[in-house]
Parts: structure tokens; C-alpha cells; sequence
């Protein structure tokens, strides 16, 4: 499997993933 | 005093972050499909030589101010974010911490990789063609961190605004 960080857009569908997780998260830590 | 912690330290953080993100894209995504297409046609020195040293000093040394500024605003609450302490500084500890973790990567991975590809410490073809390779993962990984980071910063004083730094 490629690496996705080889590419940009990648790289980019990467950093958007880990946000929308952490974003989950600090919702509900938040307490929704 | 506030207005040194909270009025400065906002636009030096906010000021240094964008010298080190907006060079942080500047490597990804100009410098580095110039210099493959660079080395395709034999002018890749000229980067290695004159852009990239530059560009390196200015992009590590932003981020040592861009973390330090930040702990000054945080302050007081420095712990309460990176302790995740109070509900209230979760979103900024987030963001916080992946500063962090950028921070590190720069000095601890991308420059030491780096002094070797661009010669200025002593190391083997092979070893530099690992340690490109290893710099431009760790810098490519700073890259999708940015993207929460970010997001984090922003809405510390957005969406998430229950928290005074």
C-alpha cells in the first residue's frame, strides 16, 4: 500500500481526518 | 503585564506561527516538487545551497518563538492545557500538544536530517539518502498535524471560547 504522506493531497486527506477525530473527542470531552 | 502576556505574546505567537507554518508549506508544497524537478535537469544546487539553509534557519527558529510566545499566553493555565486540567482548556491543551509535537519533530528529527543532506555534518551517500527520506516524512506528517493545530488555535477562540488566555 502507498504511503499516503507521498503525496500532498494525501498528506492533506490525512491532516483532515486527525482533525474531525480530535474534534470528536474534544466535543464530548467538552461535554458535547 | 497583560498587555506584554496577552497583548505581545498573541502577535508574536500568531506572527512567528505563520513564518513557521507558511514555510512548513513552503517545503512541502513548493520546495519539494522544485527540487525533484531540479535534480531532473541538473539545477538543484542552487537550492540546496542558497534557498534551503535559509529558509531552514528562519523555519526553526520560528518555532521555538511560536511554542515559547504560546506558553507565555497560556500563562497561569500553561498546566490546566497540557494537563487537560479544566474542561475550558481542553481545546487549546489539544492544540497545544501538537504544537508540541511539531516542535519536536523539527528539531529533534527534520534538522538533524537535514545538517546531514545538506552536508553540514559528515555522512555517507546512503545515510543522506535515508535521512531525506526520514526528513521529508516527519515534515510531511507536521504538515497533516498543522491542519488540527490549526483548527485547535482557532477555535480556542471560536466555537470552543469558554477559556480566557
Amino acid at each position: 500500500m502507498k504511503n499516503p504522506l507521498d503525496s500532498l493531497w494525501g498528506t492533506v486527506a490525512a491532516g483532515l481526518v486527525i482533525t474531525a477525530i480530535l474534534y470528536a473527542l474534544v466535543r464530548a470531552a467538552m461535554g458535547g | 503585564m497583560e498587555f506584554i502576556q496577552l497583548g505581545l505574546g498573541r502577535w508574536l505567537h500568531v506572527a512567528a506561527g505563520i513564518l513557521w507554518v507558511g514555510l512548513l508549506y513552503y517545503f512541502n508544497f513548493v520546495n519539494a516538487p522544485a527540487a525533484k524537478a531540479a535534480a531532473a535537469d541538473g539545477t538543484a544546487v542552487g537550492i540546496a545551497r542558497h534557498v534551503v539553509p535559509r529558509a531552514l534557519l528562519y523555519f526553526r527558529w520560528a518555532a521555538v518563538v511560536t511554542w515559547l510566545a504560546g506558553a507565555m499566553l497560556l500563562g497561569s493555565h500553561f498546566l490546566d492545557a497540557f494537563l487537560f486540567r479544566q474542561r475550558a482548556y481542553v481545546p487549546i491543551g489539544v492544540g497545544a500538544w501538537l504544537g508540541t509535537i511539531m516542535l519536536a519533530n523539527v528539531w529533534l528529527v527534520i534538522w538533524p536530517m537535514q545538517k546531514r543532506v545538506l552536508g553540514l555534518v559528515p555522512a555517507s551517500d546512503e545515510v543522506k539518502a535515508q535521512s531525506r527520506r526520514t526528513a521529508f516524512l516527519v515534515s510531511r506528517v507536521n504538515t497533516a498535524l498543522s491542519l488540527p493545530l490549526l483548527f485547535f488555535m482557532v477555535a480556542s477562540g471560536g466555537q470552543f471560547r469558554t477559556a480566557f488566555f
